[in-house]
């Protein structure tokens, strides 16, 4: 009886959004009098993290502070439409939206300063502090609380923007199924390291090595974070998650949420995670989606090593104690027809 | 059996509110007092998301009947940190991106706090086992045991500089 050690890897190419009859996303946005831009929206943050991403994008199409820049995702009744949060599509969708948004907003922002500034708007720039300035000059310059009081109460205008980003519907042609489904695509690759007890059935990962292209990572350690969490989630459904009981009773199968196996914090393997950058050419500022994908290449990389580490090759998830033994067994049983020879 | 009054000592502040039989303390401290950080995530001891010390130890505030832990002291996440500045916990999960959605870290952090008062150099394996009660559903556990390793450390360089 032993611990078998073995390597295993397996890559996954994941689609950005979808396109059904359309894929559209909106976005709007305003500044405040005092010059905080809201952008209003329907996609929901569920921990993923689009406030941030989308506040990010705002920020850096303005010029201005991400603290001057506030997402709101409050009513999905009253906000601009979205489609949702799904199929990876946040990022690309709704950021695309946001910085056309953004642009708008920001266009109207130097119309006013230009005003404001008695110079032309072409000759304008934002320094990322929350000024905007007459390119090159120190003294020319107002930052946006002025500007935005400036707007609403001299000048009369809103600083507001629309956005909208669409994936146009694309019909598969009959002939030949062809049709473009998709923005673009991420790519990765997962190796995972396995150790399998051949005398219990019991597998441990100990280490994933995550490869990730994702276009531009827009967040560097939010996309880490959803690589390694994806990871853990591609762990669970490998090797633990099940509603079947594990053994002959159905006494030991789940009732609950609170008793479905999933990992803990001591059935963890140690992750590396490597982030690659292409950036997307129809991405907000390059960025691809990478949600669910996360969660993809870990599972055949497991059963990979697992393979490799005792000769069982698993076809269904979870891949158990109970199918690892009768897999050893199965071995076992071919091993000794072969020996008996021919009959 | 009527309603009563229930006094506790919440993160330093006597305080006093009225609770129907069988109110839990995490109901007392989210309806009641207004202090949400403690979430509901399953409401059966099972997830962690609820923790709350009481007395300095880690409990389920979901499993804990109000009038149960009448006059004794209760520290929830709100009181953690000192006149807005993050105790070493706090800005050893920021730091470490030990939170994606949040809905764990109240309670991550608050079975911390008990760890490291009763251990203040704790290994891997004894981290492991102290959260071991609490469900995250996002970052997987790595980014969280190791914020609580860095949170050990840096602790223990507070107190020994001080
Ligand atoms: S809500 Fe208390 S343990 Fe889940
Ligand atoms: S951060 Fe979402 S459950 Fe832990």
């Amino acid at each position: 009886m032993a611990m078998l050690r073995g390597r295993g890897y397996a890559s996954v190419n994941y689609p950005t959004g979808m396109n059904l009859g359309g894929d559209p996303s909106q976005a709007l946005i305003h500044a405040t009098t005092t010059g905080t831009f809201v952008i209003s929206l329907s996609s929901v943050d569920l921990g993923q993290g689009i406030k941030t991403i989308t506040a990010q994008c705002a920020a850096e199409t303005l010029g201005l502070p991400i603290e001057n820049v506030l997402v709101d995702t409050a009513d999905t009744d009253t906000g601009p439409h979205c489609m949702g949060t799904f199929a990876s599509r946040g990022t690309h969708r709704v950021g695309n939206a946001v910085i056309m948004a953004a642009a708008e907003a920001r266009g109207v922002m130097l119309e006013v300063a230009a005003e404001e500034l008695e110079v032309d708007a072409g000759d304008l720039e934002t320094d990322g502090t929350g000024y905007i300035r007459l390119k090159g000059s120190k003294e020319k310059s107002i930052h946006i609380t002025d500007l935005a009081l400036a707007a609403h109460f001299k000048h009369g205008r809103t600083i507001s923007g629309r956005g909208i980003f669409l994936k146009e519907p694309s019909a598969p042609v009959p002939e030949t199924g062809e049709m473009d489904p998709d923005s673009c695509q991420a790519h990765a690759c997962t190796a995972a390291v396995v150790e399998v007890d051949d005398e219990t059935g019991v597998v441990e990962v100990l280490e994933l090595y995550n490869a990730y292209e994702i276009g531009r990572a827009l967040n560097p350690a939010m996309a880490t974070q959803q690589v390694e969490g994806g990871a853990w989630m591609g762990l669970s459904h490998a090797l633990f998650e099940t509603v079947e009981p594990y053994y002959p009773s159905r006494d030991h199968g789940p009732r609950d949420f609170g008793e479905y196996l999933m990992p803990g914090p001591a059935d963890i393997p140690v992750q590396h995670s490597l982030i690659l950058e292409r950036p997307a050419a129809s991405g907000p500022y390059g960025a691809k989606g990478i949600g669910e994908m996360t969660a993809n290449a870990p599972i055949p990389a497991i059963a990979n090593a697992i393979f490799d580490a005792c000769g069982v090759r698993l076809e269904a998830m979870p891949f158990t104690p109970e199918r690892v033994l009768r897999g050893l067994d199965a071995l076992r049983a071919d091993t000794a027809t072969q020996d008996a020879g021919p009959a | 059996m009527p309603s009563q009054i229930v006094s506790l000592v919440v993160n330093g502040e006597p305080r006093e509110f009225i609770a129907a039989p069988g109110m839990t303390l995490l109901a007392g401290l989210r309806e009641s007092l207004g202090l949400t950080a403690a979430k509901r995530g399953c409401g059966q001891g099972t997830c962690g998301s609820c923790t709350v010390l009481v007395e300095g130890q880690a409990r389920a505030a979901c499993l804990v009947a109000v009038e149960t832990v009448a006059g004794l002291s209760v520290s929830t996440l709100e009181g953690v940190a000192t006149g807005g500045e993050l105790d070493a916990v706090q800005s050893s999960f920021v730091d470490n991106f030990a939170t994606q959605c949040g809905f764990c870290t109240a309670g991550m952090i608050m079975v911390t706090e008990a760890l490291l008062d009763r251990d203040p150099d704790p290994s891997e394996e004894d981290v492991a086992e102290a959260i071991s009660g609490n469900v995250c559903r996002c970052t997987g556990y790595q980014p969280i045991v190791i914020a609580i390793l860095d949170a050990a450390r840096r602790r223990r360089e507070e107190r020994a500089s001080r």
